[in-house]
């Protein structure tokens, strides 16, 4: 990069530099305010009763038509699914609920997608299997007011369960191609729902290990986490410090050293 | 404008003045018909030296930029005021940031701009000229800086007066050591590591309660698929609660009885398919608590070593060469969780005077 | 300290002559001269030259952003107790009141969220400390790859390289302070590794810990080491390395008019105190930038440092991510489970290879870093002074060495983050981890080899423009029907810059004075071989007239 090897045109003298410079700064000016005045939106639920007659026969048809070729008609499991006696509503509510199940294609695990069901269908799977064996319900809406001990709850998340969805749940790495996915967008119900069943290579957290109380504390603590830490601006991924570290090098020395080019550039 | 700035030792190679080194040039190759220095090009002027309005303009462009600066330290100082952070807001501390964070960028980057400008297209821009010099000095400063030496060693007898000088050295030689023996008290003065990393709180009818509550735990309560994160009983009521569960940490898995391969030794080691593992890494010392339920395997999500519970906790993968040490539990008369006994060797990573017949 | 010269020329007219005149600011400069002497310092540095060049400005950079260090980190002093002391959070931040904490992440909570701007300095002070180390090792790279380092600059090299050492030394010890989970959970791994060093391991850790792990004394004496000793180290090699720096003259490339005996550029006074003031404040603005609106190191949600839990991607700041991916590179059983173990008791000692060896090749590999000046000189045998910067294509095997150095620390950089790139790019950390350990060996000998054959490839370009020109694009139809590409020859100045430099050619043995040829000399001409084997050499004149006439 010399400057004698530079094409002499732009006769239009030297002002666009320090526009652009100007217009970043007032683009940063305005997003920043934009940015800070950002507020997040609280999520909804519908109710439908489980036990009703109505429901489980529709869940049956459901079942019957999506789920039964791997899990069986009578919910015994086959060579390609596991059986689901005992595991309750509460495992059909986060499996179906979240688009783990049904299952697109064969992986190290289920990946959450765009649930194929509506809430009322999910719903009624969950009364149905549960109706043929009981097990852990869907948490009561008194269960999720995330009005729990916020401080409990993130001590009770960081020795339970940061050590794989990472301390801000941003998600990590498990063995062979398996990972523990990001909570940040969760719904309170998945959660309480996941610890409860322990849904694939998660362990289970029944209520003598972690209370239902304990569990409303450690929901309460992650919503309010996931809306303060980005008091200090963009958190980058909530990645720690390999994203910072990228950041510096990418964006941090990028603009460092455009800023060497232009200084030593000859003027026109 | 040809090169009326050129003086002596820039219009050519170096066989116009002498050069800045004659030294041997090693294995380089110098040839007789290398193409020659051409010289400085002709001075290109900027449209501001040729074009006065043009200059007007840059001149006004760097002025607003100062006064762009002085705006900015007086937002600053307004955002200080007008962002408050109020007790319990968050978001206070958030706008705080980002307004008092744009003042202030505003006023040092707007500096920083104008004077790079200003330097750019209205200060003269005339290349400058200096001359190297050989970094050695001059032959008369060598043989005056030797002379010296000379001198100073006849008129103290440094190399004559050999007693003396070798008694210096001796003297200066024992001095550091003992400064390093102050540093002997930054631990504790009772104990040796090794004793103290080869022990933990946990003793036979220790129970076992969860962290961080400290609630006994009851052999019911670990149904199949759980896992318990695990301290001793009293650890929180100790004088070192950090440093004793540092290594007193366990987790508590429950499996299918016959999952596990146990070992003659170990065989009272379970209860019922209920096993308990140190928490820290045989590798460095993270906390391994990565559990999968289908698997059984353990990963430490520092440097990715693998253990498997079934195989009583054997490494599968990654740096960790030691299985994780297994605390022997049971269950006490009203049905809760204890240890048998302490772990039988150190937690933690390796030492030197770790030794070789533990666990037997 | 910076005037070396010998002789003091105080010429006592000079000032005389000014006396009537200057106003308030000739005043000023004479009160100061008559008392200090200063104008000696203005006469011999006011006008000196610096080369323009923005690759001359990293440098700069690391200075700068070290004194943004300096500023915030003094604001940051002001209010953060150095102490493990336990107390009970009760601030502005829900999720942690009535929690117990040391007293030094209570008060770096206190600066975040209770000090106006407090946060703010505390994140362009961390930001400043990633792009000082960033932009120290940019420098070097610009440093090496240019041959900066040759004779007279071997020791500046070297101190440069110690102030890197130092600005990781500084940059660790910050990370710790805060005592919060993720900074507590890097002490316990290089606990853990001090704990593996042989015969002395353990009782390395016991004082400096004072005691078990994690005790109650490191955040104290990280602390004096971080605002008191390595400060002062790093300030006193920053000066050492500007003395040199003035008492070399910068270098500069090679280029119409520069010459080994001359400096071009500008001067001083006030065109490179304008640009390089005004740099100053453009990086701290920058800096500032981030700090506004990028979160640095959230340690509210790492929560305070407990021995149990840890995080998902738990990695230091990146700088330090090297050591740990070397760490993670490193096989517990060489051929998998039931192959070698690399930690072994043998007369009831361990050995823990598993540690040891990282350490040891980092080592080599740092240290390597810091000699190869001496083993470029040593084997070209040049005695010469040279001020002129290479273009990194005219040295082919040093910039291949450069850039398989370069993949080197990178796989080791990425090693550090296999598990976020695992996730990130859907494979498995298994499968990531032998690929790193694959390409810790391969990536640097193909680096070699490609960047080698990419280097004189380039040269070769040079040689074709220099003796034919550039192709024009101009396609003419010649009166015999034949069609040409027209090449436009370069002008005498660019073509300079294209064949201006030195090349070396492979050591010749000779029997030394006895008749025998030294182990040494022979290491040295097979070391020669594989630098200068393949070279191009610069078209001399008389190869141009060749081609002219051609």
């Amino acid at each position: 990069m010399n400057d004698e090897m530079k094409p002499r045109r732009r006769k239009h003298g030297r002002r666009s530099p320090l526009a652009s410079v100007a217009l970043v700064l007032t683009g940063l000016l305005m997003t920043g305010g934009a940015y800070a005045l950002f507020t997040a939106a609280t999520p909804a639920s519908a109710s439908v009763d489980l036990t009703s007659t109505q429901t489980i026969q529709e869940g049956k048809k459901l079942f019957a038509a999506n789920c039964a070729t791997c899990h069986g008609l009578n919910l015994a499991g086959s060579d390609s699914g596991p059986s689901l006696i005992g595991v309750g509503a509460a495992a059909v509510d986060f499996q179906v609920g979240t688009g783990r199940m049904p299952l697109a294609k064969d992986a190290a695990q289920a990946p959450d997608k765009p649930p194929v069901f509506n809430d009322t269908q999910v719903k009624q799977l969950a009364g149905y299997v549960a109706s043929i064996s009981p097990g852990p319900g869907i948490p009561a809406a008194s269960n999720l007011t995330l009005t729990g001990d916020a401080t409990k709850g993130a001590e009770l998340f960081r020795i339970n369960c940061a050590m794989c969805h990472n301390v801000a749940g941003a998600g990590g790495a498990l063995t062979e191609g398996k990972y523990a996915p990001n909570l940040m967008e969760t719904s309170p119900s998945h959660i309480y729902e996941a610890m409860l069943t322990g849904p694939q290579n998660m362990p289970v957290f029944n209520d003598d290990n972690i209370t239902p109380q304990e569990k409303q504390d450690i929901i309460t603590a992650l919503k309010t986490q996931s809306k303060s830490e980005t008091v200090g601006g963009f958190a980058l991924g909530s990645l720690g410090p390999v994203a910072e570290g990228l950041f510096i090098w990418i964006f941090g020395l990028g603009a460092v050293v455009a800023f060497t080019v232009w200084l030593t550039a000859k003027a026109n | 404008m040809a090169n009326d700035t050129n003086l002596p030792g820039h219009d050519g190679p170096s066989d116009s003045l002498v050069p800045v080194s004659t030294a041997d040039p090693g294995t380089a190759v110098e040839r007789s018909d290398a193409l020659r220095n051409p010289g400085l090009p002709p001075h290109r002027l900027r449209v501001t030296d040729t074009d006065p309005k043009k200059a007007k303009t840059a001149e006004r462009v760097i002025v607003a930029l100062f006064y762009v600066s002085l705006v900015g330290s007086i937002f600053a100082m307004a955002a200080y005021f007008a962002f408050p952070i109020k007790p319990n807001d968050l978001g206070s501390v958030r706008l705080n940031n980002v307004f008092v964070g744009i003042g202030l960028s505003f006023a040092l980057l707007a500096i920083g701009v104008a004077a790079i400008h200003w330097s750019k297209v209205l200060m003269d821009d005339h290349e400058g000229i200096d001359i190297r010099h050989p970094v050695k000095g001059d032959p008369k400063t060598q043989a005056r800086a030797v002379e010296i030496f000379r001198q100073a060693d006849r008129e103290s007898g440094f190399n004559r007066r050999v007693l003396i000088r070798n008694g210096m050295i001796a003297a200066f030689a024992a001095l550091p050591f003992p400064a390093i023996f102050l540093f002997r008290d930054l631990g504790p003065s009772a104990g040796t590591p090794a004793e103290a990393f080869s022990h933990t709180m946990w003793k036979a009818g220790t129970r076992l309660t969860k962290d961080p509550t400290g609630d006994p735990i009851r052999a019911s309560d670990v149904t199949i698929g759980s896992v318990f994160h695990v301290i001793p009983e009293g650890l929180n009521d100790t004088e070192d609660v950090l440093e004793e569960k540092g290594k007193a940490a366990v987790l508590l898995m429950r499996l299918e009885p016959g999952d596990l391969h146990v070992s003659p030794e170990k065989r009272t080691w379970n209860y019922d398919g209920i096993v308990a593992y140190s928490k820290i890494c045989t590798h460095v010392g993270c906390p391994v608590a990565l559990y999968e339920q289908e698997t059984h395997h353990l990963l430490c999500p520092c440097h990715q070593s693998q253990f498997d519970i079934t195989r009583e906790a054997a490494v599968i993968f990654g740096p960790a060469v030691r299985p994780l040490p297994q605390l022997p539990i049971t269950v006490d008369s009203e049905g809760y969780l204890v240890a048998r006994s302490d772990f039988h060797e150190p937690v933690g990573p390796s030492f030197w005077e770790r030794r070789g017949d533990y666990n037997v | 300290m910076t005037t070396t010269s010998d002789t003091y020329n105080f010429d006592p007219t000079a000032p005389a002559d000014s006396r009537r005149s200057g106003g308030i600011t000739g005043w000023a400069s004479r009160y100061v001269d008559e008392r200090t002497g200063i104008s000696y310092v203005v006469r011999e540095f006011g006008r000196k030259i610096f080369p323009d060049h923005w690759s001359f400005m990293l440098g700069e950079v690391a200075l700068y952003s070290f004194v943004v260090i300096l500023i915030t980190g003094t604001f940051l002093t002001f209010f953060f107790q150095a102490s493990m002391a336990e107390v009970t959070y009760d601030g502005s931040y829900g999720p942690l009141k009535g929690l117990e904490m040391s007293a030094a992440m209570q008060s770096t909570l206190h600066i975040s969220f209770e000090i106006r701007g407090g946060l703010l300095i505390r994140q362009v002070h961390h930001w400043a400390a990633l792009l000082f180390v960033a932009s120290t090792m940019l420098h070097m790279l610009r440093i090496f790859f240019t041959g900066a380092f040759r004779k007279p600059r071997e020791l500046n090299w070297v101190i440069g390289f110690v102030l890197w050492i130092l600005a990781m030394a500084e940059g660790f010890t910050g990370y710790s302070l805060p005592d919060d989970l993720l900074s507590g959970n890097g002490l316990r791994i290089i606990a853990g590794m001090v704990e593996g060093i042989p015969f002395i391991g353990s009782w390395i850790l016991w004082l400096l810990f004072g005691g078990e792990f994690p005790g109650t004394a490191i955040v104290g004496r990280l602390y004096t080491l971080h605002i008191l000793l390595l400060p002062a180290a790093v300030l006193a090699f920053i000066a050492l390395h500007l003395v040199f720096v003035v008492t070399h003259k910068h270098t500069q490339y090679a280029g119409p008019g520069r010459t080994n005996e001359n400096v071009i550029g500008v001067p001083v006074l006030p065109v490179f105190a304008a640009k390089a003031g005004g740099f100053f404040f453009v990086v701290f603005g920058l800096l500032m930038l981030m700090g506004a609106f990028f979160t640095i190191n959230p340690i509210w949600v790492y929560g305070p440092y407990d021995p149990s839990p840890v995080s998902a991607g738990t990695q230091p700041d990146w700088y330090i991510g090297f050591a740990d991916g070397a760490l993670r590179l490193m096989p517990g059983w060489l051929g998998g489970p039931g192959g070698v173990p690399m930690e072994f008791v043998l007369f009831n000692t361990t050995y823990s290879l598993n540690i040891l060896i990282p350490i040891v090749v980092l080592g080599l590999f740092i240290v390597a870093v810091m000699l190869y000046p001496f083993l470029e000189a040593w084997v070209t045998g040049d005695k010469r002074e040279h001020h002129i910067a290479d273009r990194p294509r005219n040295m082919p095997s040093r910039t291949a060495i450069g850039a398989a150095g370069v993949a080197f620390y990178t796989v080791l950089f990425f090693g550090a983050s296999s598990d976020l790139i695992a996730t990130h790019f859907k494979v498995s950390i298994e499968s990531m981890i032998t690929i790193l350990q694959f390409m810790l060996v391969l990536g640097p000998v193909l680096a070699f080899f490609v960047t080698k054959r990419i280097c004189l490839a380039l040269q070769k370009k040079d040689r074709q423009i220099v003796l034919h020109g550039t192709e024009s694009g101009r396609i003419v139809r010649l009166p015999g029907g034949e069609y040409i590409e027209v090449h436009e020859p370069v002008d005498e100045y660019e073509r300079w810059k294209l064949v201006a430099f030195n090349d070396y050619e492979p050591l010749m043995l000779r029997p030394n004075a006895a008749g025998r040829i030294p182990v040494t000399e022979r290491a040295r001409a097979a070391i020669s071989r594989l630098f200068f084997e393949d070279r191009i050499e610069p078209v001399t004149s008389t190869e141009l007239e060749v081609a002219r006439h051609h």
